[in-house]
């Protein structure tokens, strides 16, 4: 096991450096910072300062070997210079990552196990009302634009602080301001409060796929022999669901939730836009509307070590549910 | 119905035991024609989708008030003179709405042609002719699939300026590998077939081979994809136009017109609230139709119906 997760990490190395050099090309190429640096100041810079602003980016230098530089002084710890002036994109990147990560981490863990629950239910309750309760909100989940959803979510809640009276449910920020000296306990239902509203936005589409995948392969799984092998043994229905049917059932739901962490992520940058998070959301949009090519490829770069860390995940996972799978 | 009468129009000129047994010879379209045509979800949709598709391309010709023309009234809820309402800018909102299916229609369904047309040929080539040719390629494909789809789809669009069929190109960009993969799986399994050897002895060259015989036969996969395409294409563009890097006035989207409402949920609901229905309804009946299309060309994943 370890020798093949250290194997799986080697492989991924090189299709690490290849789609980063792909994106860099793109995202170099994606505009032009110079010349936004030239027109939108007032006064116009003059022609030395335009000059050194392109030096001091790297602007001027041919798109491989700025590549070569970028990713070479990451591996120093340096991700090199942002358009905004006095901006370290490491400190930047690492201080949003645990925003987004609590997010993101709350919203999976919640569209997981609700997804396995309602899954398993709609499954073992086939054609039946509540089946089909289940699949035509699955559908209609899956239809719904996460900005329109979050949008409403926010004037609902809104609309719950204004009659409960309350401040609980936060709709601005991932905290409220100025609360750093409180009580442990009430900084904890704060962020509570401002967890709750993005992290159901977030979870809502993971929901309705991963529910539709969990009712699909359990019943699958019902209709094989060794079910039904294990309930002509005489055990218990119970048991047979939970140890034989359900965990079987896991398997594909690990892949689809490891292949669905990049939507996620996307999913993110939208609601954290919303709900106005301070996090890697904000960041990308900023860098793409700025044209800041290193503080873009830090986002891009991080992101795609999640995404492979996250397959990785789920190959090891496979091994965990199902016992024939042994890696060597 | 069509068979009874064909049964009985045919037993005129049979022997009665013969014309117990009659049963007409349906070719493989017709199968999957008539599968479809049951599948009563996925036929409501059809025509839903249909109507949607026409009222968006065909309305704005007919309708007395163009989408960026300026009208006398500001912030007006529906009525018979404006069905939708109006802005705080006085645009008609019906018109606006109009316009922004449209647009996003237009843009979804070129992502889906897009990707569909570049996937399929670049999946088929794959599996045809396998070995080095196909690792490289699907290594490529795996390349892309890899980036994620929303956040580059952000990056490089926001140099598009919003001209539409920009915005279709990056996206279809970053999803076409998808039916590359599942063509490529569909191909591998049918060059082995009898078919394709016959085409090779007969002397057929790989391009016949390719474009005549395999793709025609990967064709429902292929369909089945662009309806999955065309879903993911409205929701990403309306995404990337809420957040201000998609489309940009004075043309429109969907997603431009929920993100200049969302401030205004409450006091002028309609304008929210249209628009984010219209994608519903397009995302959803396509998911449907997509649905009804796998059961068709896939008789075995069909569920039991009453």
């Amino acid at each position: 096991m370890l020798a093949y997760t250290v194997r799986r990490i080697l492989v991924s190395i090189p299709v690490l450096i290849a789609s980063t050099f792909i994106v860099f090309l793109v995202v170099v190429n994606a505009g032009d910072p110079v010349a936004n640096f030239a027109t939108s100041r007032q006064p116009p810079p003059s022609k030395a300062a335009v000059a050194a602003f392109a030096r001091h980016i790297h602007a001027d230098e041919p798109a491989v070997q700025r590549y070569w530089n970028w990713i070479t002084g990451v591996l120093h710890g340096d991700w090199g210079p942002s358009v905004q002036p006095n901006l370290d994109i490491g400190h930047d990147l690492f201080t949003r990552f645990r925003v987004t990560l609590t997010l993101v981490a709350a919203a999976m863990l919640i569209a997981l196990v609700l997804a396995v629950i309602f899954g398993v239910f709609s499954a073992i309750r086939q054609y039946t009302a509540a089946d089909y309760t289940i699949t035509f909100f699955g559908f209609l989940f899956l239809a719904m634009p996460v900005f329109w959803f979050a949008v409403l979510l926010k004037q609902a809640g809104i609309w719950f602080n204004e009659q409960t009276g309350s401040q609980f449910l936060g709709t601005i920020g991932e905290k409220s301001p100025y609360l750093e000296v409180d009580t442990t306990w009430n900084q904890f239902t704060d962020r509570i409060g401002h967890l709750a509203l993005p992290t159901i936005t977030l979870a809502l589409v993971s929901f309705a796929s991963w529910t539709r995948y969990t009712r699909a392969s359990m019943l699958e799984v019902l209709n094989s022999d060794y079910v039904r092998l294990a309930r002509a043994k005489g055990l218990r229905r119970r048991t047979v669901m939970v140890r034989h049917a359900l965990r079987t059932a896991l398997i594909p739901l690990a892949t689809v939730t490891a292949l669905d962490i990049a939507i996620i992520l996307g999913g993110a940058v939208i609601t954290e836009t919303i709900f106005q998070w301070h996090g890697m959301g904000e960041m990308l949009v900023e860098s793409a509307a700025t044209v800041d090519v290193y503080r873009t490829m830090a986002w891009l770069l991080l992101s795609a070590v999640v995404v492979i860390g996250f397959n990785l995940l789920a190959d090891l996972l496979y091994a965990v549910l199902d016992p024939r799978i042994r890696y060597d | 119905m069509t068979d009874i009468e064909a049964a009985g129009s045919a037993g005129t000129q049979l022997p009665p035991t013969e014309h117990e047994f009659t049963v007409r010879q349906r070719t493989q379209t017709q199968l999957v024609l008539r599968r479809f045509l049951r599948h009563r979800a996925a036929m409501v949709s059809l025509v839903v989708f249909v109507l949607i598709l026409l009222w968006a391309f065909i309305g704005p010709h007919l309708w007395h008030y163009s989408y960026q023309k300026y009208t006398p009234d500001n912030s007006r809820p529906p009525s018979w003179k404006h069905p939708f309402g109006t802005n705080a800018s006085g645009y008609d909102a019906y018109a606006q709405v109009m316009r922004g299916t449209q647009t996003s229609l237009k843009i979804a369904i070129l992502i889906a042609l897009g990707s569909t047309l570049v996937g399929a040929v670049w999946g088929a080539v794959a599996g045809f002719y396998r070995g080095f040719v196909d690792a490289v390629m699907m290594r490529i494909a795996d390349l892309v699939l890899t980036l994620p789809l929303f956040a580059i789809a952000l990056v490089i669009s926001s140099r598009s300026g919003g001209s539409w069929y920009w915005i279709a190109a990056v996206i279809a960009g970053l999803t076409w590998a998808y039916v590359a993969r599942v063509v490529r799986s569909t191909v591998l399994s049918l060059r082995e077939k009898e078919f394709v050897e016959a085409a090779k002895a007969l002397g057929a060259s790989d391009a016949r081979i390719i474009f005549r015989h395999l793709l025609p036969n990967s064709l429902g996969p292929i369909i089945v994809n662009a309806t999955v395409l065309v879903a993911t294409g409205i929701l990403t563009e309306t995404a990337l136009s809420f957040v201000g890097f998609g489309v940009q006035p004075p043309d429109t989207s969907l997603g431009l017109l929920v993100s200049q409402a969302q401030t205004a949920v409450d006091t002028r609901p309609w304008l929210f609230y249209i628009p984010g229905a219209f994608i519903i309804a397009i995302a959803l009946t396509i998911n449907f139709i997509g649905d009804g299309l796998r059961d068709a060309f896939d008789p075995r994943q069909q569920r039991v119906r009453q």
